[in-house]
């Protein structure tokens, strides 16, 4: 019963939140980034219902709402698993080996880059550059930025984060 | 230490903060800098942090304090802590040093963990952007005031016309730090010759290029400085609005820049009448989410507006119709950051460092196969000699040099017999390169040349818009053809036919980044041709990387 209505809470906390962001723009319709911005930290990715709501806030055409939220890469329109591990496929990562890395991963779950394991517990994901080129080859893990990666190290730090 | 926040301010104040500031520092014997930017937080310096001020409170020391300061630069020696004023340098510093190093204070320094500083990476910088990186707390607007920060704003608006702070700026020669140098004065000067009744500056942040993370150190270590140079830019062109575009994967950066607009615009230096003269200036920040031609400015301006990140054909250029059609002024993160220190120490200072045509200093982060990594600026002409085998102290474990990578993903490799070159925007063109915004990277004998350039076409056709044919097809057609090379499909006439094509998408393409994604093929093709040979002729990958039958199969898969 409890759990009930704190999850009804929930639900209405992030709906505020969406309606806040786009209340301090003004409703203005360049506010659709940043908008998507909230619904996806809320959320953790754009589910459909919520592309709709902002699109008639806004009054933007659903086909542009969807438009934007394809174009960049930052937005996703899949719920992600229970962790994520974004390893960095930058210059100089790759320079220090981070394919090895990726491809000791993908093998070792199963999945590819913007995928996420049968189970639901973690979802990989490639970064452009994190901005840690001083710790190549990089990924973030969870929230944690971890350096200096070889395959094993991967592997056991993943390891270590699914059976949490 | 003071605690009470800073508010509307008037220019005779700004002196007074400073002096209160710096006198209630004297009062402590030590000040222990702790960098808390994004590279040593990685490493937890938080809880070294943590660990220093906690010591101090159990050894009840009352004359030292802990200062979470920005990137002292040397990112691959963190966590950095340097203790002053004796100016010791630790590194590689953890949470269960802070006992030490407090107890050090009174006595000898903790010779297992010092830093030395003499030698070239700290010698041989000339720091001007990043002066106050490491020095003062980022979270703190009277550190930077006591810096003689915002001064030059108010110099500005009581003391300069508008016209008169362009040609501060044109008679400095400072060139746009984005990448492509066009001379600051002259678009400042374009735009505030523009008419109509709304005019912006933006700052772009939007840094995109892998193995850059100069703005973002920048904006970590000393946002108020970007802030400033905004706002003189905006009193110059006449705007009154402001937009900072940064990348949404910065999420340090953006706290901080957040948390100084809130305090510039309670002291009044931000916001309506600024230091109560008539001038307002608002600043928003508007993230990017991950798209990394929106770092082309009509690209960048459409994502402002909330739309996909498509560049437009110029002209017209954002000067003269830019964000929602008004003349626009962007400039990249770099060149704010240089503007206060041109109108506080005059253009012949600034005019007198770097080259003849590439005036100051330039940031770069020196990143892959070398000692040091981490963040360095050096006067404009140092050659790239001396940054690579001295700065960065060569490259580990022995290895050969084999070349250096400048400008991001559509820059060109430069070979060890260019090393002597000068570093500057010319002479980086014609290697066949560009200054970009300056990432270098240094790759070893280990790296493939054909596999690097595969590796940058990926990146600039999935980072494609898919607005211009060129680009589009181009970007996929080439990636395709380095494929065949790699995996030993491909036969001689590839390489005219991979010459060929570079040509079409460099010429024909719409924005900057299809016109420089040929960049890395055609400096390759033209230093490292035998290698590419190697693979085609001979089915042999020099590096040793490529391991022809292997990839062939997997790509069956």
């Amino acid at each position: 019963m409890v759990q009930t209505v704190s999850k009804l809470s929930e639900d209405e906390k992030r709906r505020r939140m969406i309606i806040a962001t786009m209340r301090r723009n003004g409703y203005a319709p360049d506010a659709l980034i940043e908008t998507l911005h909230t619904v996806q930290s809320a959320f953790g990715y754009l589910d459909d219902t919520a592309l709709r709501f902002v699109a008639h806030e806004l009054h933007i055409p659903l086909s542009k709402v969807f438009g934007v939220a394809t174009f960049y890469h930052a937005f996703t329109l899949k719920p992600e698993g229970r962790h994520r591990c974004i390893l960095c496929q930058g210059t100089a990562c790759y320079v220090k080996g981070s394919q090895v890395i990726l491809q000791a991963v993908t093998r070792a779950y199963h999945i590819t880059p913007g995928g996420t394991t049968e189970d639901g517990e973690l979802s990989l994901l490639t970064a452009r550059c994190l901005g840690s080129c001083s710790l190549a080859p990089a990924a973030i893990m969870d929230e944690n930025v971890v350096g200096n990666l070889t395959p094993e190290h991967a592997l056991a730090a993943l390891e270590g984060l699914t059976t949490s | 230490m003071i605690h009470h926040t800073l508010q509307a301010l008037t220019p005779d104040d700004l002196p007074k903060v400073a002096e209160a500031e710096n006198a209630a520092a004297r009062d402590f014997e030590h000040t222990i800098h702790v960098c808390v930017a994004a590279g040593c937080l990685s490493l937890h310096s938080d809880q070294v942090k943590q660990g220093l001020e906690h010591q101090i409170q159990e050894s009840g020391l009352t004359h030292c304090r802990v200062k979470g300061v920005g990137c002292m630069g040397l990112c691959s020696a963190g966590s950095l802590v340097s203790v002053r004023p004796e100016e010791t340098l630790y590194q590689a510093v953890t949470p269960d040093d802070a006992p030490a190093i407090i107890e050090s204070l009174s006595g000898a320094p903790v010779n297992r963990l010092i830093c030395p500083t003499d030698r070239p990476f700290f010698t041989q910088q000339t720091r001007i952007v990043l002066a106050n990186s490491g020095e003062i707390d980022p979270e703190r607007l009277e550190d930077y005031i006591a810096a003689g920060g915002y001064q030059q704003l108010a110099h500005v608006l009581n003391d300069l016309t508008p016209s008169q702070v362009i040609d501060h700026v044109s008679r400095s020669g400072l060139r746009g730090r984005g990448g492509a140098g066009y001379p600051t004065g002259l678009k400042w000067g374009t735009v505030a010759k523009a008419g109509g009744p709304r005019k912006f500056v933006i700052c772009n942040a939007d840094e995109g290029d892998p193995g850059a993370f100069m703005d973002r150190s920048v904006l970590e270590s000393d946002p108020h400085r970007v802030l400033e140079g905004m706002a003189i830019a905006a009193y110059a062109v006449g705007a009154d609005e402001g937009y900072i575009y940064i990348r949404a994967e910065y999420p340090l950066a953006i706290k901080r820049l957040q948390t100084a607009i809130r305090q510039a615009e309670r002291a009044q230096l931000l916001g309506s009448s600024i230091l109560g003269t008539s001038f307002g200036f608002h600043v928003h920040i508007r993230l990017g989410a991950g798209a990394y031609v929106c770092g082309e400015e009509t690209a960048l301006i459409a994502s402002i507006e909330g739309k996909r990140g498509q560049p437009r054909p110029r002209p017209p250029y954002p000067a003269e119709s830019g964000l929602w059609n008004a003349p626009t002024l962007i400039n990249n993160v770099e060149t704010y950051a240089n503007i206060a220190p041109i109108i506080a120490n005059g253009p012949e200072w600034f005019a007198s460092i770097g080259t003849e045509r590439s005036k100051g200093t330039k940031v770069f982060a020196l990143a892959g196969k070398i000692v040091n990594t981490g963040l360095i600026e050096v006067p404009m002409g140092t050659s790239l000699r001396t940054i690579i085998n001295e700065i960065g102290e060569g490259i580990p474990e022995e290895h050969r040099f084999k070349a250096v990578q400048t400008g991001g993903p559509t820059g060109g490799c430069i070979p060890a017999e260019y090393l002597d070159t000068p570093v500057d925007y010319e002479s980086l063109a014609s290697m066949g390169s560009i200054m970009g915004s300056g990432g270098m990277i240094v790759m070893d004998e280990y790296s493939c040349m054909v596999d690097v350039a595969r590796f940058f076409m990926e990146f600039s056709m999935s980072e494609s818009c898919g607005k211009c044919v060129p680009c589009r097809v181009g970007t996929a057609e080439m990636y395709e053809l380095l494929s065949r090379i790699v995996q030993g499909r491909s036969s001689i006439e590839d390489m005219a036919l991979l010459q060929d094509l570079c040509e079409t998408v460099k010429y024909t393409s719409l924005c900057g980044l299809g016109q420089s994604a040929p960049n890395p093929i055609l400096s390759m093709m033209r230093y490292f041709k035998e290698e590419y040979l190697a693979h085609i002729v001979d089915h042999v990958c020099p590096a040793g990387l490529c391991q022809f039958e292997a990839v062939a199969q997997e790509v069956q898969l």
